[in-house]
């Protein structure tokens, strides 16, 4: 639902003061530790941000996706492992549930879902699939009422904290690519399902990938989301939608550390003057400010096409391509900017340096989106 | 019971305050406000008793301008459940503010008043007190712990080298002190909630109107600037500086 002008700066000023209060001042800890504290992940399902994108129905905000992107734009003021903590509930983990579901499945699991009592993974990529997604190999075999999984799932975000997966799997081994794949909803205490170790990462400390290894696991036949065959349709459009959901998070990241820039380089002293009066420094936060402007408004014009209803495929995978690749370039310069201390951990310029290096990679990668940017436009003629 | 706790739209706590160049105020224009963090910290108590099942409602009421209703908004979000302003532009002093509560607190007929002992823009600190002598209540004021049972309230204050507490005979009047409790941010779907909460939008007139004024602003000041400190290049010479110049030691 859309909102009057009162209560969407009354919610966005309640999670800016949230992660200015809350969660900057423990930004390396968290880092430190590889761990978001309990009280923290608490204080967020309290807050109500594990159910943004939940219709209201089922107890959630049902934010439009002009609003989600404002809120994952104050969300991306501090480090991104905190949104990922809560991330998959409001897009990949949830939305296929959202925009597939059976209204008996959404009742089961959305009301828990938008609370954060349960937490939702998306596991599509595989080991032989990551952007050629199609050639999943995870094998789900009918035996009457229940399908039966096996295979293995890598780098699923938030596996070890989920109780429930929307899972890819291969229903019909005789179709190539996407046509024999099929989405189930698979609880994590099924037997036979197991979790792998967290991987050690290059950024974003706090939040967890691990594999996820199907060994039989009987799933129920009610638990299949949309038709036999509809996965990687489910899959396409999921990540569509979380696609802007990433650009915000870029564009706020990119904000923060524009911030961060300015302050520095103002109280920086060389030459006897601020640094901020140095024309090459200068240059540095104008790139970055006019980039980050430029992602902003295209993220939310987007945003605001697809609340009207346009299909936005085109320009979505134009705004994550552009955010994520901007705030790239944008954390390069700041760590630039900050010179010997953008180097040391102490300033976290190198840490989120370092968080943005995923936003290229993950819910298809910046040559993916250049692919689908290409077909979207040689379709439309222009 | 009800409980009424009356709260303050201010300049945000965070932002800092400038001094209009005719002196006379601090310039509000185009500048952040938000809900005096005292009155914060009042509605914040009033909904954990609620919550403890001590109270049954919780109504907001602010003096102020239109904007005031984003203030009594924020309450409602934070769990009061229905909120009153009294509208005006005019800045009126404690007096007036209280004598418009008690016309609130004889209509509303709550069993306790809660409120910040405090705001953070005038530092005047006497509503509370002025309303609990207007009502002939009693009252404690700069509350570090308060704890409500049938007809009366315990009430830890925090005064100058400890703490003291008092018992209340309810109906009384509770200012609030900044360690009675840390308030919790409105969720989001209480904030969304509370748009459904009314606000009754009342004039001076309906509480009686506003008193005389019997103060007059003569100016107001930025603190003196701070002047640079000195380095000192030894031990010796501080110790030696703290006798001789800063006359400490």
């Amino acid at each position: 639902m859309a909102f009057d002008a009162e209560t969407r700066s009354q919610l966005l000023e309640t999670i800016r003061r949230f992660v200015s209060e809350r969660l900057r001042p423990i930004e390396a800890q968290v880092a430190e530790a590889d761990a978001i504290p309990d009280e923290i992940l608490d204080e967020m399902k309290a807050l109500g941000l594990y159910g943004l994108s939940i219709p209201e129905a089922y107890g959630g905000l049902d934010l439009a996706m002009e609003d989600e992107c404002l809120v994952a734009m104050e969300l991306g003021r501090t480090s991104p492992a905190f949104r990922s903590a809560f991330g998959t509930n409001v897009g990949i983990g949830s939305q296929g549930l959202v925009m597939f579901g059976t209204e008996a499945q959404k009742a089961r699991w959305l009301p828990r879902i938008a609370t954060g009592e349960i937490v939702t993974s998306f596991a599509l990529t595989e080991a032989e699939a990551g952007s050629d997604s199609a050639a999943v190999q995870t094998r789900a075999r009918r035996e009457g009422d229940v399908y039966v999984l096996d295979g293995a799932k890598r780098y699923i975000t938030n596996a070890n904290r989920a109780g429930l997966f929307t899972v890819m799997a291969r229903t019909n081994p005789d179709a190539k690519g996407a046509a024999g794949v099929s989405a189930f909803l698979v609880p994590s205490d099924l037997p036979g399902l197991s979790i792998g170790k967290p991987e050690k990462k290059m950024g974003q400390q706090g939040a967890h990938i691990c594999d996820v290894i199907f060994d039989g696991v009987r799933v129920p036949a009610e638990n299949r989301l949309g038709a036999e065959g509809e996965g990687f349709k489910v899959a396409m459009q999921v990540l569509d939608r979380g696609r802007l959901h990433i650009s915000a998070v870029c564009v706020g990241v990119a904000e923060r550390l524009i911030a961060d820039a300015v302050a520095y380089a103002s109280e920086r002293r060389q030459f006897g003057a601020a640094i901020a009066s140095f024309q090459l420094i200068q240059a540095m936060i104008a790139d970055s400010k006019t980039e980050a402007l430029a992602a902003r408004a295209l993220t939310l014009e987007t945003a605001r096409q697809r609340d009207a209803g346009a299909s936005v495929t085109l320009e979505a995978s134009a705004a994550k391509l552009f955010a994520s690749e901007m705030v790239g370039r944008v954390a390069d310069r700041v760590v630039q900017i900050f010179g010997g201390a953008g180097y040391i951990a102490d300033y976290g310029v190198e840490r989120l340096y370092r968080d943005v290096r995923i936003f290229r990679i993950y819910e298809g990668t910046s040559q993916v989106q250049q692919l689908i940017v290409a077909r979207e436009t040689l379709k439309r003629g222009g | 019971m009800k409980i009424l706790v009356p709260v303050k739209r201010v300049l945000d706590y965070n932002v800092k305050a400038r001094v209009k160049s005719d002196q006379s105020g601090v310039d509000l224009a185009n500048v952040k406000m938000a809900m005096n963090p005292f009155c914060e910290i009042a509605v914040e108590e009033a909904v954990r008793l609620k919550e403890k099942g001590l109270a049954e409602e919780i109504v907001a009421v602010s003096v102020g301008p239109t904007p005031a209703q984003e203030t009594i908004r924020t309450a409602l979000a934070m769990g009061a459940d229905r909120g009153l302003l009294i509208q005006t532009d005019a800045d009126p002093e404690p007096l007036a503010v209280a004598k418009m509560l008690k016309a609130v607190v004889e209509a509303e007929g709550p069993s306790l008043v809660i409120m910040g002992k405090q705001a953070i823009d005038g530092d005047n600190n006497a509503v509370g007190q002025m309303l609990a002598a207007l009502l002939d209540w009693p009252q404690a004021t700069f509350a570090s712990k308060v704890e409500l049972s049938a007809g009366s309230v315990r009430v830890t204050r925090e005064v100058d080298g400890g703490l003291q507490t008092l018992e209340l005979d309810l109906p009384a009047v509770v200012t609030a002190d900044l360690r009675l409790n840390e308030p919790r941010y409105a969720s989001l779907p209480n904030i969304m909630k509370a748009k459904k909460k009314t606000i009754d939008i009342k004039s001076p007139d309906d509480f009686g109107g506003l008193a005389v004024a019997h103060l007059t602003v003569k100016k107001v000041t930025e603190p003196p600037k701070r002047t640079a400190g000195v380095k000192v290049e030894t031990a010796a010479e501080l110790v030696s500086k703290l006798k001789t110049e800063a006359g400490v030691i």
